[in-house]
């Protein structure tokens, strides 16, 4: 058991956590948050994504002890000042969800992506979003929810410019 | 409710019942359905009611103006907690954004109804119930309009959350209208006048999961995201083959690992379904109870547990012939077909795996036994993500005697269930934490439990025969079955059904079966019976259709015959003349006929199940190497009108892709009656890249609606099948294609 100190959502947390805990552990049961989800554990499924330091990971297989001090942003963290994050809208507009167990996941790979490529094509969605599994078979929408985002981004990058 | 509702639970689990066991379940649900739309204050005439604002067991209105309906139904992913609440608001005269969606707050079929889910019955069996509560609380609030308006209710018309006067631009909320409306009398349920097809606002229109913002915010709250105070994290370790019994286990070593509470051995009591022997396993986190137990060290009495073996059941099938010993259904004169030189047969010989569910959340349950105290009697409290509330419910009380009013229960959103979630042997195993550690304990499965302990999509074998005559026509159809049987019975998900395509339309036709003795578990699983059935009969119908020189498309239709209910006035029964409009549309916007590239082809196959008439057409292709793409695949259904345009479109996407996705790469495997897959990394799932364009078309004849949460699987395998023959001329037999020489 170490005292360890988690940056999360930007906000520090002091935790005692096993050095092997894996971060979604950490985050679930020691932190509650629970929006990151615990799908298989072996980094095959996608469910439990969150970025660290900009990156996504599989946190399912980051031991907690290395990931001390670094900047940690879950789904919970993706809303910045109560706004939703463009993919959250599309998401909801489109009503991608069905039982929405994987959805976490896959917005937290998508928001990486977009972060790196404003204007994915269907192959960058395909490689980028290809560590994500859904079980109801919602990738169609996922597919178009990610394109809907970046026209957003686009649209309001332009009004930017123009104000 | 005075129903089994173990049986309640079965019955709901997505079997084809036949039309005289769906009379008996009519009967059943629909004398819970009174009762619930009865209550509360039906009976007396005048509500006796809790709250504020409440006109019904379903609607309350709130002072703000929001207007709460219950969902009696889980939600899974099948959008079951919209389109519901979306029936009664439509009646009502709601603006659906003053609705606010809740769970019904206990388990209660008196109060509630049905509160349980599957076999794509959500909607037609609670069409009737939510159009009822949503018309009364309609004719209460206008009772109440006539009321301070001074006006006669035939001037007044229910719309967007206000009572309108038709004669001038006098108007009144719902909300300022809730209080007296809560106290005008409930109208009779003949006297309910339903809205007309043309007038609906909120029916047929796309709606947004109403739970969209939490899940996309991590706010989801799933069984798995359970939190109560003073909670532990548990986790049950059971026999890799079913039916072992424990002999010893190192818990004392266990209970000083850290982060580790306590460990116990559990006894079962023999039923898979309820509680197996196992070890038990509570602590301060879910990671530290998961790590305890890779140092478990337990010891197995096999001599009574599942020795299964796939490879021995394919042995067994490969030897069958073309009729079994238990011929289950016979029309006609099939074996003169048979035999008549004139007539063209062929033979065939199909193969389909055993399945994971794989919902993605784990199953897991969080339970909270409180013993009685001081002639209190013991209480169970329990967050719970379960396809049938009133079953697990039904089943907790007989396995620890309690009566109904000993328990609190939660009945949480599920990350999946597909047909899983109606087994309830992770609730016993949770109560039994919390029983025995005595405190709250969120039980949660691994993966690698949830895949070698579910109760699996059987799988089997089918051997069939088919004689086309000179002309071209369908003279005869045999199919044979080997499939399993669990114990001694034959297996609820196999065999044959009287009412399935196209036994159903032949007039020369037999099924049998031949059964396998199997311990592993199975169940119903998307779609169940359908799912194999529609590959191994829809596929054959193609190969007689090349054997005969027809054209596929053309053969379905002449199969259907004259338009009829295949069961005269059961509208659930399959009707041929919605048979052939699928058939037909999803031909005609697939382009079927087309010529298509080297390497390409085109297949389609039609399906009726759940009430629900399907086809669907696939755009294929199959390079040198085998690798199968699936370009588009074009569906044409039948469910009557769509209740929610997004859902329904979502859930035929989801069932094309998922049921790709199953016929790709899936398969378990079992040997010495161990599951040789339990993770990811051994079954391969479809992911984005592989996922085709779908196009779905949408027939909305005037029948009730039905469900959709299944029917749009089964077609598919049959059509990718049928296509990667004419791509390549190599006939699939066997799923998953990665087991029969295709990459995907």
């Amino acid at each position: 058991m170490t005292r360890i100190t988690l940056n999360v959502n930007g906000a520090d947390t002091q935790l005692d956590a096993p050095d092997d805990m894996p971060l979604l552990w950490a985050l679930r049961d020691l932190m509650g948050l629970t929006g990151s989800k615990y799908g298989c554990g072996i980094g095959q499924c996608g469910a439990c994504t969150v970025h660290l330091n900009g990156a996504p990971v599989r946190s399912c297989l980051v031991p907690v002890s290395q990931v001390s001090g670094q900047a940690i942003t879950t789904i919970e963290g993706l809303t910045e000042d109560g706004a939703l994050h463009a993919l959250q809208q599309a998401w909801i507009e489109r009503d991608v969800a069905q039982c929405g167990y994987c959805q976490s996941g896959q917005i937290m790979s998508a928001a990486a992506l977009l972060q790196s490529n404003a204007k994915p094509t269907d192959a960058d969605i395909d490689a980028a979003m290809a560590g994500n599994y859904c079980r109801c078979g919602t990738y169609i929408r996922i597919r178009e929810a990610i394109h809907a985002a970046a026209m957003s981004f686009d649209a309001t990058a332009a009004k930017g410019a123009q104000s | 409710m005075k129903s089994d509702n173990k049986m309640d639970a079965t019955l709901s689990l997505g079997n084809q019942p036949s039309r005289r066991d769906f009379l008996k379940i009519s009967g059943v649900m629909g004398g819970g359905l009174v009762l619930a739309a009865t209550a509360p204050g039906w009976a007396q005439g005048t509500p006796n009611l809790v709250g504020g604002g409440e006109l019904n067991a379903y609607v309350q209105i709130k002072p703000d103006g929001s207007i709460v309906i219950y969902s009696g139904a889980p939600e899974m992913g099948q959008g079951i907690a919209t389109s519901l609440p979306m029936i009664v608001a439509e009646e009502m005269g709601a603006d659906w954004d003053d609705v606010v969606v809740e769970q019904t707050p206990e388990v209660n079929s008196e109060r509630y109804g049905r509160q349980s889910t599957g076999g794509s019955y959500t909607v037609y069996l609670n069409w009737q119930l939510m159009r009822e509560m949503g018309a009364t609380a309609r004719e209460m609030l206008i009772s109440a309009a006539a009321i301070v308006m001074e006006l006669p209710r035939e001037e007044l018309k229910a719309e967007d959350s206000r009572v309108r006067h038709l004669l001038s631009d006098r108007s009144r909320s719902f909300a300022e209208l809730a209080a007296l409306a809560q106290e005008q009398p409930m109208p009779a349920k003949t006297d309910l006048v339903f809205r007309a097809r043309e007038d609906y606002r909120i029916l047929g229109t796309s709606k947004s999961q109403v739970d969209s913002l939490a899940i996309v915010t991590g706010q989801g709250d799933f069984g798995i995201d359970t939190r109560v105070p003073d909670m532990l994290y548990g986790s049950y370790t059971k026999c890799p083959a079913v039916g072992g019994k424990i002999v010893e286990a190192n818990i004392g070593d266990i209970k000083s690992l850290p982060g580790v509470v306590d460990a116990y051995i559990i006894k079962g009591n023999g039923n898979v379904r309820e509680l197996s022997d196992g070890v038990g396993i509570v602590g301060t986190s879910t990671w530290a109870v998961f790590a305890a137990r890779k140092s478990l060290q337990i010891v197995w009495d096999e001599s009574q547990a599942s020795k299964d073996s796939w490879t021995d059941f394919a042995d067994f099938a490969a030897k069958q012939g073309d009729t079994g010993a238990k011929v289950l259904y016979e029309e006609g004169a099939v074996d003169e077909a048979l035999a008549d030189p004139s007539n063209t047969v062929i033979s065939s010989f199909y193969e389909y795996p055993y399945l994971s569910h794989l919902c993605l959340e784990p199953m897991n349950c969080t339970a909270h036994f409180r013993p009685g105290k001081a002639g209190a009697k013991d209480h169970i409290e329990m967050w719970l993500p379960t396809q049938s509330g009133p079953g697990f419910k039904k089943l907790a009380q007989e396995h620890y005697g309690l009566a109904a009013d000993q328990f609190t229960i939660h009945v949480k959103r599920m990350g999946g269930s597909f047909g899983r979630r109606t087994s309830g042997e992770y609730m016993c195993e949770a109560i039994e934490l919390s029983k025995l550690s005595g405190r709250p304990v969120k039980l949660t499965w691994s993966r690698e439990d949830s895949m070698r302990h579910d109760y699996f999509r059987e799988g089997g074998f089918c051997r069939l025969r088919g004689a086309m005559s000179a002309d071209g026509k369908l003279a005869a159809w045999e199919e044979h079955t080997i499939g399993a049987a669990v114990g001694s019975e034959p297996s609820r998900w196999t065999g044959v059904r009287a009412g399935s395509f196209p036994i159903a339309t032949s007039a020369n036709a037999r099924g049998s079966l031949t059964t396998f003795r199997m311990d592993t578990p199975s169940g119903p699983w998307r779609a169940p019976f359908s799912n194999t059935h529609a590959f191994v009969s829809q596929c054959f119908i193609h190969e007689l259709a090349e054997a005969a020189g027809r054209d596929h498309v053309e053969l379905l239709v002449e199969m259907m015959g004259e338009p009829r209910w295949l069961e005269p006035d059961n509208f659930r029964s399959m009707n041929t003349q919605r048979a052939i409009g699928v058939i037909k549309l999803a031909a005609e916007k697939g382009g079927w006929g087309r010529v298509m590239p080297s390497g390409h082809g085109l297949g389609i196959a039609f399906y009726f199940c759940h009430a629900a008439h399907v086809a669907e057409l696939a755009e294929v292709s199959v390079d040198a190497q085998g690798k199968v793409t699936v370009h588009k695949v074009t569906a044409a259904v039948d469910v009557g009108p769509i209740i929610n345009r997004s859902g329904a479109l979502n859930q035929v996407q989801g069932s094309i892709i998922d049921g790709y996705s199953a016929m790709a790469g899936q398969q378990i495997t079992m040997e010495n009656g161990r599951i040789q897959q339990t993770n990811l990394d051994q079954y391969p799932v479809l992911r984005i890249d592989a996922a085709p364009q779908v196009d779905v078309h949408f027939i909305e004849s005037d029948f009730d609606p039905t469900g959709l949460g299944e029917p749009g699987l089964p077609p598919l395998a049959p059509a990718v099948a049928n296509a990667i023959y004419a791509a390549t001329g190599k006939r699939v037999r066997k799923m998953p294609l990665i087991a029969d020489g295709f990459r995907v």
